[in-house]
């Protein structure tokens, strides 16, 4: 667009230069875009000195919103599942617009891609994905308003600067955000590129601890969850889907369910292609029975008379038992597939000094946040309009237009507070259903799972295999690894989250090395649960690697840190591609940071022996410290867990844990940031202590009782702290929980001689 | 069946089931949305209010066996003033993650204190430990629940 044009229709320039500057602050596709030339002349054609007062709210832009009263909205983006997001990422635009924070409120923002780019939680990727562009949204709004000074006062902009909401010129005037606000929405946004952003020394948001932007309404119950919705004329609604994964309605006693006090309607849905199913991301439309209600607990309470027939199908035969045998036939033969191979791993395995060899398995967990699955949908006039607690809107809404067969823009998604997440709301199901069951009922309706139903039919953090060997020489060094990894599939893939990465640690630090799977048919849906794949890798790596250590006769701390030292495979093979992140010790992470580097882990791993007093504390018997690095997501994480183990009954107290992780140069909201380091650690425990889901004639075994969570007593003390270096900032949502579950068990071996292989940790044989 | 029962210091009359949990009646007859649903078995506290201020798990508690009690919500816990304290300390030590078994941890913490004005750790142990927090927040419940009490914050189990 040219001067000329804006000149001539200054209204519809600004409109659409709203919307591109929008779209890159949003869609990390600053780079690719060529926005206007500042347009000076046009801008002085229309300015006057005069400030308008506005009368309402004027948008900025796609994330600015400054009232007439000086209030500043900022939307945000992501949906919050109680990673904080929602008070981090506005804090990162107010701090670089110069808002007085006491003036800020957030919002959360719609769904619109060309606004906003991806919207989702997961993958601790909202911090490395949007702090430069989020900071260059803010730096534009202060920027914008600057100029509309500027042009009011008739004096240059450097004369200008921009504080807690108000700009001030250099002889002493100032006028806030809300006086120049309609002024500024016009003004033509500035080359995002060339933006001045501010530098650390200058920050007074960021940085600072600022409680979560909605817990003042939480701690009186004002309803924010998806659960809290209603709806005028809503009906609640149950779904009872096959216990066995896959499964289909023969028949249901429909009317004498019907009859039962309260029952509006029973629909046996019975589609013909239910969507992705295995894949626990793509779960959509189910075989089941639905039953409307006029409220959720008598809709509930019918299940107990609904009586359905299934066809089970194809997967009813699969069970825990015949997986773990067929894991342990499998790692007898010769591997399906070696996805890295380093140097001569079995000539060196023969001539090492000392083998150690192990094998290490890991169960399904359940995510299990505490807000059962959940939607309110609305169908009418082919429109579907739905409120939902997900992480994944976009890929909600794209499911739901499918399912229903109406195009994604008949399809509004309101994305509410999530009561807890972890990876369980990136699927869609639980929206499809709402979807399908208000469509059906042609009303309103709120579906919600029982906490039983909610275990039951999840999708979950696969379970898996390692056989695993390594060689040592004379002196102690690490010579030889290998791994076969027995690894679940849906057909010829991995099941989702089940893959293992070529980078997995010590690929690169060790010089003889090799990955290799082989892999058993699941037709349990599974999928990302908080630190996919790492969760899992890192108790068997790091526990592994701890065992290597103490044959070697060295202190375990110092033998990380010793690998860490220099890459020993050369040359590096080009990794085969992978689906998931890297983790371990791997590559960078896309194009959102840096090369993993040895030093960055090493930097924390040194913080964390200080800080704990490794090595230097006397223990009661029974008690011992473990330590374990891992990187994963962007964030190096070395952790050192104090527990205990009781003589008598082998129960496992986890006493404190000590946490040091490197994110880069800056922590945004610093008690958020905790907050995160410090759940993840109680999650990891949690999930090591008791958590496991078993498969029985396809089918998940436990009920909720049976599921242990973390409870008060139970969780240990933790102390978290950060060691900055200087790297953009990246995300905390996962990277703290990995290394926290090797350390636990390493910390257990310290304590009683003896080695924990398998999840969740078995009490009987920790006995003395 | 007509029920009339006390909420939060309001005559309610509700025409539902014997057997409906007192939590259903709050959230979806009350409109009152504070109580949550996270297990209807008794077992994550997240629907926990006060009947004559004892912390009680509503979604197990039939709406029968309320009669002429006083029950008191998150949403009318604040107007009492160690339900504000807690309220407040809450906030002040930025003990959220999520969010979702809050109500229910405010609650039990209140009525913890309510009996209790000095509560050790052990104390707070057995008060809270009904009360799941999957987002794993304990190190701050139990530092928002001393600081209500005006205790040190300090966790005494420290090794």
């Amino acid at each position: 667009m040219s001067t000329t044009q804006s000149s001539s229709h200054p209204e519809a320039v600004s409109r659409r230069a709203f919307l591109t500057v929008s779209a890159a602050a949003g869609g990390g596709m600053l780079l690719a875009l060529s926005l206007p030339e500042r347009a000076d002349a046009a801008l002085t054609a229309r300015s006057s000195n005069s400030v308008e007062q506005p009368q309402h709210d004027t948008a900025i832009n796609a994330y600015v919103t400054i009232g007439a009263d000086n209030t500043i909205t900022i939307t945000s983006k992501v949906p919050e599942i109680g990673q904080g997001i929602k008070t981090a990422l506005p804090m990162i635009i107010a701090e670089e617009m110069d808002a007085d924070w006491n003036t800020v409120r957030i919002v959360q923002a719609p769904i619109d891609p060309k606004l906003y780019g991806l919207q989702f939680a997961g993958g601790s990727f909202a911090t490395p994905m949007n702090w430069e562009p989020l900071r260059r949204a803010g730096a534009a709004a202060r920027a914008m308003l600057i100029t509309a000074a500027a042009l009011t006062w008739r004096v240059p902009e450097a004369d200008i600067t921009a504080s807690g909401g108000k700009v001030i010129a250099k002889d002493g005037r100032s006028l806030t955000y809300g006086q120049l606000a309609a002024k500024a929405a016009k003004v033509i946004p500035p080359d995002m590129k060339s933006l001045v952003l501010k530098t650390s020394a200058n920050y007074s948001i960021v940085g600072r601890s600022i409680g979560g932007v909605d817990s003042p309404k939480i701690v009186v119950g004002e309803p924010l969850f998806g659960i809290d919705v209603k709806v005028p004329g809503m009906r609640y609604a149950v779904f009872l889907k096959c216990p066995v994964f896959g499964g289909k309605v023969v028949s249901a006693n429909v009317d004498q369910v019907k009859a039962l006090p309260g029952i509006l309607n029973v629909f046996v849905i019975n589609p013909e292609a239910p969507t992705g199913l295995p894949d626990g991301m793509a779960m959509g439309m189910m075989n089941g029975v639905a039953i409307v209600a006029s409220s959720w607990w008598q809709a509930n309470k019918a299940l107990e008379t609904l009586k359905v027939v299934w066809d089970e199908g194809p997967v009813a035969h699969q069970s825990s038992t015949a997986f773990a045998a067929k894991a342990q036939e499998l790692s007898t033969q010769t591997p399906q597939k070696v996805i890295r191979s380093d140097g001569d791993p079995k000539g060196a395995l023969a001539g090492a000094a000392k083998v150690v060899e192990a094998a290490y398995s890991y169960p399904f967990v359940a995510h299990s946040p505490l807000e059962p699955m959940n939607s309110t949908a609305s169908f009418a006039d082919g429109k579907l309009e739905i409120w939902s607690p997900t992480q994944n809107p976009g890929a909600g809404k794209t499911l739901i237009a499918k399912t229903l067969g109406i195009p994604e823009d008949a399809v509004t998604v309101h994305v509410t507070r999530s009561g807890g997440g972890f990876g369980r709301r990136l699927s869609s199901e639980f929206m499809v259903e709402a979807a399908m069951i208000s469509k059906l009922q042609g009303e309103p309706v709120q579906v919600l799972s029982n906490r039983n139903q909610d275990l039951q039919h999840e999708f979950y953090r696969p379970g898996g295999f390692h056989y695993l060997k390594a060689g040592i020489d004379a002196q102690g060094q690490l010579i030889a690894f290998t791994d076969h990894y027995i690894c679940y599939a849906n057909g010829p893939r991995a099941s989702n989250s089940a893959d293992m990465g070529a980078t997995e640690f010590p690929a690169k630090y060790v010089k003889n090395l090799e990955f290799a799977t082989s892999t058993q048919q699941l037709g349990v849906p599974t999928g990302p649960m908080r630190a996919p794949g790492s969760n899992a890798h890192a108790f068997v790596f790091q526990s592994f690697i701890d065992e290597v250590a103490h044959a070697a006769g060295k202190d375990p701390l110092q033998y990380l840190i010793d690998l860490y030292a220099e890459e020993r495979a050369a040359p590096p093979p080009p990794p085969p591609p992978s689906k998931g992140p890297p983790r371990g010790g791997g590559g960078g992470f896309g194009n959102l940071g840096p090369p993993f580097s040895g030093k960055r882990a090493q930097g924390v791993l040194e913080m964390v022996r200080e800080n704990s007093g490794w090595g230097k504390r006397q223990l009661p018997a029974g008690t011992g410290m473990g330590v374990a690095f891992y990187y994963s997501h962007l964030g190096y994480f070395a952790e050192v867990v104090q527990a205990s183990v009781s003589p008598s009954d082998g129960a496992v107290k986890a006493e404190k844990v000590w946490i040091v992780g490197d994110v880069g140069s800056t922590i945004i909201n610093p008690t958020g940031a905790h907050n995160q380091c410090e759940g993840a650690a109680i999650d990891g425990i949690s999930q090591a202590l008791g958590q496991k889901i078993t498969v029985e004639r396809g089918r998940v075994a436990q009920t909720f009782p049976e599921y242990p969570l973390l409870r008060m007593y139970q969780a240990p003390e933790v102390e978290v702290v950060f060691k900055p270096t200087p790297f953009a900032p990246t995300g905390l949502g996962e990277p703290a929980l990995p290394p926290v579950i090797p350390a636990l068990c390493n910390a257990i071996f310290a304590a009683t001689g003896k080695r924990v292989r398998h999840l969740p940790i078995d009490p009987q044989l920790l006995k003395t | 069946m007509s029920y009339t029962i006390k909420v939060n210091g309001t005559d309610h009359s509700v025409d539902v089931a014997g057997d409906t949990p007192l939590l259903w009646v709050l959230r979806d007859t009350l409109d009152l949305k504070g109580a949550k649903f996270g297990c209807g078995m008794g077992l994550c506290g997240c629907c926990t209010v006060h009947i004559n201020g004892i912390a009680t798990r509503s979604c197990i508690t039939p709406i029968s066996a309320v009669g002429a009690a006083q029950v008191t919500t998150i949403e009318g816990v604040g107007a009492t003033d160690t339900g504000k304290r807690v309220q407040d300390a809450w906030l002040k030590v930025d003990v959220i993650q999520c969010g979702y078994c809050q109500a229910g941890q405010i609650m039990s913490a209140t009525a913890l204190l309510n009996a209790n004005h000095k509560p050790t750790d052990q104390d707070i142990d057995d008060a809270m430990t009904g009360n799941l927090c999957r987002c794993g927040t304990y190190k701050r419940i139990r530092a928002a629940i001393k600081q209500a009490a005006g205790l040190p914050m300090t966790d005494s189990r420290e090794v």
